[in-house]
């Protein structure tokens, strides 16, 4: 038998030695990268003069953990996964992958043991633990209840996988009820579930959704027509700022302002694209990058109309088609139409399905676009620019609707988020944003809206949580706000997920053209974003 | 016309520092073809470290002549930020090098957002003001002309010839040209790309470390978000100037640096940024590929 040489089988080899030295490096560089940003901290003493804090502890607590990490995972993560390769192919078309050791029954039973205990047991408990040791009985619980949902869905994954779209749609739209009644029977009121769903359905709910939107608009950017697009947030300030001016100054109806916006946003987008469509890969990016700060800076410095860094407050509710208004005071106000009780969560409930609503009108119509001629020109467009001229396809009128099209959902979605904040004020609207949405893009795997959602709700999602961790106060002390770190982890988490899948969670495509089967294409034969 | 040459110095001074930084972009922009949206956090991460190397070198020592204050501060921050570039290139970009090109603009991105949180965390988010180190002002003809300013720009035509001595006369350089032109042939013919791309991130940082330096000395003050808007002028810069072309990004430098300080002072300063970016924008609409780059050759 032939000897091949695998780089596999190098790492399963010497793990120890390789580890050792590699933890050296790692701990080298870390105490050089850190030395002064860790070990040394400048504050501001009472006359405003810098001074140096040093803090050396810590300094050496982050050079020790970043070795550990590194010896750690040369020693065993590296050996681990290349096992798992060797495996893998051995065993051949059914390996038994991580997966399938990771989610057995008894683990199963135990976490649903474990949620149960914890949950009757919550009153005694948190007396008999005390408050420091009942926010770690707390986290426990939720990483048993996350360990529990995880193993259901890994059990129907099969099931999942044929029916994702229709399930999906489902979990969506029955959520806000889900979450009402979950808390009204944990509160013991109907009350008590409404009041407690605000902040389920608001933070999670709705933010996440807000970019789902908008990053399905921007897919059709990037992602069907391969326009590298670093300043979509204007056409979402554009919108935001339609609907807040136009809905206060002349107090016209959302149901109006939104097709308005709408087109206000696609009219800036064609504007945006007269200039570029010359332009290719980076200077097509530098341009709308610029674009997207010229928007800015003028929402900024046109005080006169914008009112400036101040921003615009008192931006009118949405109501129902004019039916039933979200206004305590109106006579037509929920509450008073249905005969309930007042709260305030009925208007984010609302809010929740309207944003699903125009977040399913925007796959609705990315899915149509796709299998017209005007979809395809802009895949086609993607994949070759040269070959689209010389089959007659207008790659003006072609590049000029990509960007009319994703500005249009850009400025829906702005439209919503003025409408759901009722302030705006340009903050909102940094590159920051653009970067965000992009990112969600490209970590989906761009131009498949099913992972661009899942990555939406993984990367906004899991920043959200973030807020949540207030147990962490435990172990760091009272001065520690997790808050602080949210950007910080985002940054990593967008460079870890990249290095792990280069491709996106879905890095496969369906064609919408086929000749006898449709068979989903690796996405590594489609060319993207490339100007 | 004493106004308009006042103008002129101010804005050769600005122009300068957007050069340097513009430097580092369109040297990893030719060798490796990727945006490092990074570099203008490194560029803010090179203001930081010499930041604390002042206040070291405050604390340690009563009185020290100013040019050797400065000269350790540079230093130590070009070490420094040049560590941060390698790392960032090892760790981020060199495993995704041939993977899709929207991978490695992308982590990018996602180091920029990490290195300026890195900082607001553990430096706090408030501004950092520094005492005035130089605050001579030489008067000529009834042109005010501060010492700062001769300092920025003798320090950066001092690093231009050294750069273009680097590039141009030895064997490092040689060695970058040839991964510019063809990555695969020059490795055939033996040259470790690898380390010649590092040394390139290395390079614009320690470039990016000085114009740190001396926007810390001209302004006085620095906070964990200074590297966003100077670095999103320096890339427009190298792009103006034809991104890839070295003499391009120090003209694009140059050129932005004049709108802005003449915009501001003959039209209004709020606008002056986009009057760059709106000059950038017509610029591009007649010369598509920058004032010095190569027009794009496609081969079908």
């Amino acid at each position: 038998m032939a000897v091949t040489a695998s780089p596999e089988r190098d790492i399963v080899a010497t793990p120890m030695q390789r580890a050792t030295r590699e933890a050296l490096y790692a701990g080298a560089i870390a105490l050089g990268l850190f030395v002064l940003f860790i070990g040394l901290k400048t504050n501001q003493n009472i006359s405003n003069e810098l001074i140096l804090e040093q803090r050396w502890g810590l300094l050496a607590i982050v050079v020790v953990l970043t070795m550990a990490g590194r010896f750690l995972y040369v020693a065993y993560g590296q050996p681990f996964l290349a096992n798992q390769k060797i495996a893998d192919v051995a065993t051949g078309l059914l390996p038994e992958s991580v997966a399938t050791r990771f989610f057995r029954l008894p683990y199963f039973l135990a976490a649903i043991v474990t949620v149960a205990v914890l949950v009757f047991l919550a009153g005694p408990l948190d007396g008999l633990l005390g408050p420091g040791l009942a926010g770690y009985a707390r986290f426990l619980r939720a990483l048993a209840i996350i360990y529990a949902l995880a193993s259901v869905l890994f059990y129907f994954r099969t099931f999942i996988h044929a029916h994702f779209s229709a399930l999906g749609i489902t979990a969506l739209a029955l959520y806000p009820v889900i979450v009402v009644l979950v808390l009204a029977l944990y509160g013991g009121s109907v009350a008590a579930g409404f009041q407690g769903s605000l902040k389920w359905v608001d933070n999670f709910g709705i933010q996440i959704l807000i970019y789902v939107m908008l990053a399905w608009g921007l897919n059709i950017v990037v992602g069907l027509a391969g326009l590298l697009d670093l300043g979509y947030v204007a056409f979402y300030a554009v919108g935001a700022y339609a609907y807040a001016l136009l809905g206060t100054h002349y107090g016209l109806s959302f149901w109006i302002l939104l097709p308005a916006a709408g087109a206000m946003a696609a009219f800036w987008g064609v504007l945006l694209g007269f200039p570029v469509l010359r332009l290719r890969g980076d200077y097509l990016a530098i341009v709308t990058l610029a674009f997207g700060e010229i928007i800015r800076l003028v929402l900024i410095n046109w005080r006169e109309v914008t009112n400036g860094s101040a921003g615009i407050s008192g931006i009118p509710k949405v109501t129902f088609f004019g039916l039933i208004s979200f206004n305590v005071s109106d006579p037509n106000y929920i509450a008073k139409v249905f005969d309930i009780a007042t709260s305030s969560a009925y208007y984010k409930i609302f809010l929740y399905y309207l944003i699903l609503g125009l977040c399913l009108l925007t796959a609705f119509v990315t899915i149509r676009l796709r299998r017209m001629p005007v979809g395809r020109a802009w895949e086609a467009l993607r994949e070759d620019e040269i070959a689209c001229r010389s089959l007659g396809i207008n790659t003006t009128t072609t590049k000029l609707t990509a960007f009319a099209t994703g500005a249009m959902f850009g400025g829906f979605a702005g439209s919503f988020f003025a409408a759901r904040q009722g302030f705006v004020s340009p903050e909102s609207f940094i590159f920051l944003e653009s970067a965000i949405i992009l990112a969600i893009v490209v970590l989906g795997g761009m131009g498949s809206l099913v992972g661009i959602a899942v990555a939406a709700m993984v990367m906004i999602g899991g920043t959200e949580v973030l807020r949540e961790l207030d147990f962490l106060k435990q172990v760091f002390g009272p001065d520690f706000t997790p808050e602080l770190y949210r950007m910080l982890l985002f940054g990593m988490a967008m460079v870890i997920v990249m290095l792990w899948k280069p491709r996106g969670f879905v890095g496969s495509r369906e064609p919408t053209a086929f000749l006898k089967e449709s068979r989903a294409v690796s996405g590594a034969f489609t060319k993207e974003g490339h100007g | 016309m004493q106004y308009f040459v006042q103008q002129l110095i101010n804005g050769l001074t600005l122009g300068s520092i957007y050069g340097l930084i513009a430097i580092g972009y369109t040297m990893v922009y030719g060798i490796i073809g990727m945006i490092n949206f990074a570099h203008g956090d490194i560029f803010m991460i090179g203001a930081f470290a010499a930041l604390i190397v002042f206040l070291i070198l405050g604390a340690l020592f009563y009185s020290l002549p100013v040019v050797i204050a400065l000269l350790v501060m540079m230093i130590v921050a070009m070490l420094l930020t040049s560590m941060y570039n390698w790392t960032i290139e090892k760790v981020a970009y060199r495993p995704l090098r041939g993977s899709f090109r929207l991978a490695p603009l992308i982590t990018a991105i996602g180091m920029s957002i990490a290195l300026s949180n890195f900082v607001q965390v553990t430096q706090g988010p408030r501004n950092k003001p520094v005492p005035p180190m130089v605050s001579k002002v030489y008067n000529i003809a009834g042109i005010s002309v501060s010492l700062k300013q001769i300092i920025i720009v003798l320090v950066t035509i001092v690093l231009l010839a050294l750069f273009w001595y680097l590039v141009n006369k030895t064997s490092l350089g040689r060695a970058q040209r040839a991964c510019e032109q063809d990555r695969k042939m020059a490795a055939l013919l033996g040259i470790d790309v690898d380390r010649t791309i590092s040394i390139t991130f290395i390079m614009g940082a320690a470039l990016a470390a000085v114009a740190g330096t001396l926007f810390l000395m001209y302004y006085g003050v620095v906070v964990f978000s200074d590297g966003f808007t100077p670095g999103v002028k320096a890339f427009t810069a190298a792009v103006l100037g034809g991104i890839g072309s070295l003499p391009g990004a120090v003209l694009g430098g140059l050129m932005i640096g004049f709108i802005e300080s003449m915009w501001s002072a003959y039209f209004s300063i709020d606008y002056k940024d986009v009057a760059a970016f709106s000059i950038l924008a017509i610029v591009l609409i007649f010369l598509p590929s920058g004032i010095l780059g190569r027009p794009e050759v496609e081969k079908v």
